[in-house]
């Protein structure tokens, strides 16, 4: 059990160490380095040389990644290019502005998601389950962009209900950016509560038509009692880890969300970063938004294998 | 010789399976839908040149932001192009750039995993630890870099896109080897002596060429999501090539005034996403492949 949750760990520290080489080598191969960038037409003589030595160019690419992964473990992400900050106190409030975001997305999600995906299943192929997978369906097909226009067309230019981009500063009291958040909000937590919607149906009915549940019927339990005691704890326990994959996978999806909404989250930033070659930005945004995939999944592994008895004595799948 | 016979009546030709999956595909209202969806863009992308009514690339600051009209049957957007055209057009490049991508996926990917499933070992482990590498990099940063790296025209796009959603193609091709490798019939060609191209062509792809395709078809309908994602934000196809991602964007701005501008292609865009979508699930119950319990990775 313990050395099960060793290993996952460590894998998890191996696949962040090949995604920080993957980036490095990634942005090394981009045309044209930092300093040209950053000085454009005067990228020449005396300026380039000490553009190089003050950000460290001038040492082969090995020193430098061994030099940058050493000091990324520490958390600091050296200096970003453009405004010439430490990237950690760039990244600082734009993580705190996303996980206001993702975080409110996934607490109305989840709740949603799991009774759209429990009445979908026990009503199986009735009405209910007809119009709500249909729903979902269109919800989760449909790419973030075009829901979020969509919803700012709608609710904010035609109904004039609420803005339809993040105007206020981030730091204004949590009643006053309420009402812009809410549409970014809506956007995020449609796709996700749709998947998840869908993950939950078909786990719940998978359960009950296992024999266990058949037997319960047999046996002449009453059926809710047999829904909340027997099929709904098993069938959640599988549906932890997609839901986990979702929401790792939906991180794309943030930042299209964040650029329609004009908010400024770590989503934008990826956007500016690459637009502006800011190739310090880059490097440190992919580790993070890896670390928080990666940790994502390995949260999930450890609560499936917390929760089931019966896996504690099996080997763990990769 | 008996053996032989029996086997040669139950093989069918390769039209009589694919007519009768499709014939089981369209049986189900949904599958229905999603095949007449898709087969009228595909025919539409084919004959779109044709009858568009307009330039597509015909600028006229006299015709900025019409409305719908007998002329212009969507209106036009703010360089007073017509949208009709452009909507009709913008299929065109999607399905195009999208096709070939998902097929480059479906052979690197597909063979990458039955190559990783067949060998295991060392050489596994490691292409497996690199896959979910780049698995746990969300896609929209790698295809930003990709795409950053080397330029945004189309012959970047396909194969980098065709790279990066056949990535998840090698798990499940990998996972589909794996249930077939331990069967007799490997085991008995592997002890006739054949060589492991032989295995592949002749025992492993047969077995293992539905789960492929029906995860092909998927990575299709994320690929036209990603594929748009792109344009919209300005990483996709260059203007003034007709797309909708990126007409979507240039109109949003104007859509209090313009909202015919940016729905026509929303509703191109999401009737080929959704047709795509109901298509290959279609083809996955017709294949008895269920998908319903995997994460979108």
């Amino acid at each position: 059990m313990l050395f099960l949750i060793i290993k996952r760990i460590l894998l998890g520290f191996i696949t962040l160490f090949i995604v920080s080489i993957i980036t490095f080598v990634g942005t090394e191969v981009l045309p044209g380095d930092a300093c040209t960038t950053y000085l454009e037409r005067q990228a020449f003589g005396e300026q380039l040389e000490a553009c190089y030595r003050r950000l460290g160019l001038n040492v082969p690419a090995y020193e430098r990644y061994v030099s940058w992964a050493l000091n990324a473990i520490q958390g600091d992400f050296g200096y970003s290019l453009s405004g010439e900050m430490p990237i950690k106190d760039v990244l600082g409030p734009r993580i705190k502005n996303s996980l206001v975001l993702a975080s409110a997305a996934i607490f109305i999600g989840i709740p949603i998601a799991l009774i759209l995906g429990i009445i979908t299943a026990l009503w199986r192929d009735k009405l209910p389950d007809v119009a709500i997978s249909t729903v979902t369906i269109f919800a989760m097909t449909i790419p973030e962009f075009i829901s979020a226009t969509l919803l700012i067309l709608i609710i904010a230019i035609w109904l004039e209900w609420l803005p339809g981009i993040v105007i206020v500063p981030t730091d204004v009291s949590f009643l006053e950016l309420l009402p812009n958040i809410i549409l970014p909000v809506v956007a995020i937590a449609m796709i996700m509560t749709a998947h998840m919607a869908r993950m939950v149906r078909s786990s719940v009915i998978q359960v009950m038509a296992s024999e266990y549940v058949q037997m319960a019927i047999l046996k002449g339990v009453p059926y809710w009692k047999m829904v909340f005691k027997h099929v709904l704890p098993n069938a959640l326990l599988p549906a932890i880890n997609v839901v986990a994959l979702t929401i790792a996978w939906l991180l794309g999806g943030v930042v299209v969300t964040e650029v329609v909404f004009n908010y400024p989250g770590l989503g934008r930033l990826v956007i500016e970063s690459i637009s502006n070659r800011d190739l310090p930005t880059v490097q440190a945004l992919a580790i993070i938004l890896a670390s928080i995939y990666v940790s994502i999944n390995l949260l999930a592994d450890l609560l499936t294998l917390m929760l089931n008895p019966r896996l504690k004595t099996l080997q763990i799948r990769k | 010789m008996k053996v032989d016979n029996i086997y040669k009546e139950e093989k069918k030709s390769a039209f009589a399976k694919l007519s009768e999956i499709i014939i089981t595909m369209a049986s189900r209202p949904s599958g229905l839908i999603g095949l007449s969806i898709l087969v009228f863009h595909i025919i539409l992308a084919f004959i779109s040149p044709y009858i568009a009514p307009h330039d597509f690339k015909a600028i006229d600051p006299t015709l900025m932001l019409q409305a719908p009209s007998a002329e212009y049957w969507f209106g036009t957007d703010d360089l007073g192009r017509d949208v009709f055209t452009r909507t009709i057009l913008g299929g065109r490049t999607a399905l195009t750039i999208t096709f070939f991508g998902s097929l480059i996926a479906l052979l690197w990917g597909g063979l990458l995993g039955i190559f990783c499933g067949l060998v295991g070992g060392k050489i596994d482990d490691v292409v497996m630890r690199i896959v979910d590498a780049f698995l746990s990099i969300p896609w929209i940063l790698a295809m930003l870099l990709i795409v950053s790296l080397l330029g945004t025209s189309t012959e970047v796009l396909i194969p980098a896109l065709g790279f990066f959603y056949g990535k998840g193609i090698v798990r499940v091709a990998r996972a589909a080897t794996h249930d077939v490798i331990a069967k007799d019939f490997i085991v008995s060609a592997r002890a006739r002596g054949h060589s492991n191209f032989s295995i592949i062509w002749n025992e492993i792809i047969p077995n293992v060429r539905d789960a492929i395709l029906v995860e092909g078809a998927m990575r299709w309908s994320w690929m036209l999501l990603g594929f748009s994602s792109l344009s919209f934000l300005g990483f996709g196809v260059s203007p003034p090539t007709p797309d909708w991602g990126l007409m979507i964007s240039n109109a949003r701005g104007l859509m209090s005034f313009a909202y015919w501008a940016v729905i026509a292609p929303i509703v191109g865009l999401s009737s080929l996403i959704i047709g795509i979508n109901l298509t290959a699930d279609a083809f996955a119950k017709a294949l008895g492949i269920d998908r319903s319990t995997k994460a979108p990775v």
